[in-house]
């Protein structure tokens, strides 16, 4: 169960962080469909900020100090790289879809260009080590044998785990408290809702909706970093397996609000972790596999997010809270 | 709302819609190629393995990829390559189709972002029937059209699913659309992991691929371009697929049908108002476009030489995406969608000499191809630049319904 658990907080971090990005970017009224795009580069600049800092000659003693350098560095790299989305989007009105397609397509161009030039191959990874001696929690990190085990409760929490999924649960307090606590979160949601009224206001639209997107790309290279570190073990191969777009579904899953959302990528979190492991899946420890027994096939699991979605679509599409003006650009003669 | 001729009363001829179009498309390519180019020099100046001529014959490259007849004691050779030409021709087939439907799409107002999905399900669907009606003993030229039909069905009906949900939910069409295509990649890898007889186990180092059809007889026949271009991939698939570029803008530009589809597109509300059923043609609007994206999958599979990697559910097809660019390049023409087609083509084999040549390697041509979408996204800036227009109170909101719009407009 522990396992299981653990497994699932793998999956569904990243997606939280990323689909927390998503809404940053939404709630400022710019459809950020670069999120994947964003997160291949945010998994690149990573490994290249860690290969960095080893061959600086830091040692696995310093791991988790460098993960939150690292982090932070790369949540920087990501709002650079977002600005070429928000400059189409915002300053020259261009459509956002397309802005945001152009990145997805530049981001792994881009990145699977580098790493050709710096491995002479498509995976690009840490010199030394894998992720999880760098940047796991383990018992060692307490100076305690490698077998040690605090029980099972107190194992969930410290034991193998990646303090990313801390840093994690920290953005979702801080975002939920930028957005619904704070006048400039109101004052960007008002972007996102109508912006004409918040021009009026004395609101300026452009830079909230940068601040938007910034913050959108900031997130969303955190969650490419930490897809890398978590489940690619800290390598970048120019695509992050679809996680941007599911983390597009599970803001919609989650009507836009950080609660939801935060739910929803737990359970589509669950999901992914079922259909990659559920042939060796013991839920209760009985020594039977149940859930390979079953015999349904791990794409129905990979599958059910994107179909979920799909159906929660069409049954709240007359009381969605999606903004409302959302993709649109801002011009202020069409008051 | 455009400046006249004092003279003649017409517009000047520099400032003509199609003209400022191809004139924004060809500056967002040289844009591209720009960016292609300073990225060479930058990185062949940053590594020192990397000499000053190596720098240079990357840039040739780029531009002259196509030409390019290999190295000859040491140096670069230019001339006709009728492989690399060939090969040119083949790998725009399927560009061509997933941009044909992207422009239909886009005529319609609706942004096909699924092409990859519609692309994938017409793979699954042209592999399965061919397979299974070649070793029912069927002719090789009827396998060949059923499975080409079969695919478009399939792709049709999956382009269909957004359709429904915009047409009848108000559901943004993007939105589905991506959903669709995961949920394609998930399906065609279950269909043929759950379907052993289709895979190639007879040929050892090819795990994990489906039987090409020219195992069975069944190919695309050459129709000339064996001829043309000795050597090379090309085949007749590409003549299919112009032709269904030149039907495409007859019922586009020609028909009531084409009418209807870009009266949906200029102003849903005005068509359904002048009486035209709007849902139905935004729903056979996604049809279409899914059954021309997925015969660029069926194209490229018949050809009978081609393997399908059938394991694909982390990834989606890149000519899905790429068809995108194309009918941007293309200002949604579908004439122009064949040009765009083989721009981009001409790029990827650019790409790959790249890589067989010189130290850099073929993802500099999706640098290109990116930065061109990129720039197409404010092809209105650059249209509005040419024209001399300051104000961009009329068109510069949409960039799905311009073309659409700029025959009222001008």
């Amino acid at each position: 169960m522990v396992f299981l658990i653990q497994q699932t907080m793998l999956y569904a971090i990243p997606l939280m962080l990323v689909a927390l990005a998503g809404v940053c970017a939404e709630r400022s009224g710019v459809i950020n469909l670069a999120l994947e795009g964003i997160m291949i580069f945010g998994a690149f600049m990573g490994v290249v900020f860690c290969r960095g800092f080893i061959d600086a000659g830091w040692q696995t003693e310093q791991g988790l100090l460098m993960m939150i350098i690292v982090m932070f560095l790369v949540g920087i790299c990501g709002a650079i790289f977002s600005l070429l989305l928000a400059f189409s989007a915002i300053n020259l009105r261009a459509d956002q879809t397309i802005g945001g397609t152009a990145l997805n397509l530049l981001a792994p161009a881009l990145v699977l260009f580098f790493i050709y030039m710096i491995a002479q191959q498509n995976t690009l990874g840490l010199s030394k080590g894998g992720a999880a001696s760098w940047f796991m929690i383990r018992p060692s990190t307490f100076g305690l044998p490698k077998d040690y085990s605090w029980g099972p409760f107190i194992d969930l929490f410290i034991n193998k785990v990646y303090p990313a999924t801390y840093v994690c649960i920290l953005v979702f307090i801080l975002v939920s408290i930028f957005l619904y606590k704070t006048r400039t979160g109101l004052r960007m949601r008002s972007c996102g809702e109508n912006p004409q009224a918040a021009d009026s206001l004395g609101i300026n639209v452009f830079k909230m909706r940068y601040l938007g997107v910034c913050l959108s790309g900031f997130l969303a290279g955190m969650g490419g970093f930490t897809y890398s570190m978590t489940t690619a073990n800290c390598t970048s191969t120019g695509e992050v397996a679809g996680y941007g777009f599911l983390a597009l579904a599970v803001m919609i899953f989650g009507n836009w609000t950080p609660l939801n959302i935060a739910l929803g990528s737990l359970l589509f979190g669950l999901f992914k972790c079922i259909a990659a492991i559920y042939a060796t899946l013991d839920i209760n420890g009985d020594g039977v596999y149940m859930l390979s027994q079953l015999g349904i096939s791990p794409y129905v699991y990979r599958m059910l997010p994107y179909v979920i979605t799909l159906i929660v679509l069409a049954f709240t599409s007359k009381n969605s809270r999606v903004p409302k003006a959302e993709g649109i650009p801002y011009d202020k003669s069409t008051r | 709302m455009q400046r006249l001729d004092s003279k003649t009363g017409k517009a000047k001829w520099y400032r003509k819609d199609g003209l400022t179009t191809v004139i924004s498309s060809i500056l967002s390519i040289l844009i591209g190629l720009a960016v292609g180019t300073l990225i060479i020099i930058a990185v062949g100046l940053s590594k020192d393995t990397i000499s000053t001529n190596g720098i240079i014959e990357g840039i040739k490259l780029v531009f002259l990829g196509v030409f390019s007849t290999g190295r000859d004691g040491g140096v670069l050779t230019f001339g006709f390559n009728p492989v690399n030409f060939g090969n040119m021709l083949f790998r725009a087939t399927p560009l061509i189709m997933t941009g044909l439907s992207v422009a239909v799409a886009f005529k319609t107002g609706l942004f096909n972002i699924g092409a990859a999905g519609q692309y994938l399900m017409g793979t699954m669907g042209t592999l399965s029937v061919g397979l299974t009606l070649a070793w029912k003993g069927c002719p090789a030229w009827l396998v060949w059209i059923a499975a080409l039909l079969v695919g478009m069905l399939l792709g049709g009906l999956w382009g269909a699913i957004p359709g429904l949900f915009k047409a009848y939910l108000n559901i943004n069409e993007v939105i589905t659309c991506i959903m669709t295509n995961w949920i394609a990649a998930n399906l065609v890898t279950w269909w043929f992991e759950a379907h052993d007889v289709f895979k190639n186990s007879a040929e050892g180092g090819k795990v994990g691929y489906i039987i090409p059809l020219k195992n069975v007889g069944v190919s695309t026949p050459k129709w000339g371009m064996e001829a043309l271009f000795p050597g090379s991939q090309a085949n007749g698939g590409f003549w299919v697929a112009c032709l269904i570029a030149v039907i495409m803008w007859v019922i586009m530009t020609k028909t009531t049908l084409g009418y209807e589809l870009k009266a949906c597109g200029s102003n849903r509300h005005a068509a359904k108002y002048a009486g035209i059923n709007d849902r139905k043609n935004i729903v056979l609007s996604m049809v279409i476009a899914g059954a021309l994206a997925s015969a660029g999958g069926c194209l490229y599979y018949l050809s009978g030489n081609t393997e399908f990697f059938w394991s694909t559910y982390m990834t989606l097809p890149a000519d899905g995406f790429n068809g995108i660019p194309v009918a941007l390049l293309a200002a949604n023409h579908p004439i122009g969608v064949i040009f765009a087609g083989i721009f981009m083509s001409m790029l990827n084999v650019a790409g790959l000499q790249l890589k067989y040549l010189t130290a850099y390697n073929e993802y500099i041509a999706d640098i290109i191809i990116a930065t061109i979408v990129y720039l197409s996204a404010f092809a209105m800036f650059f249209k509005l630049m040419i024209k001399g227009r300051r104000k961009a109170n009329e068109d510069g909101k949409n960039v799905n319904a311009e073309t659409v719009e700029e025959g009222g407009k001008a």
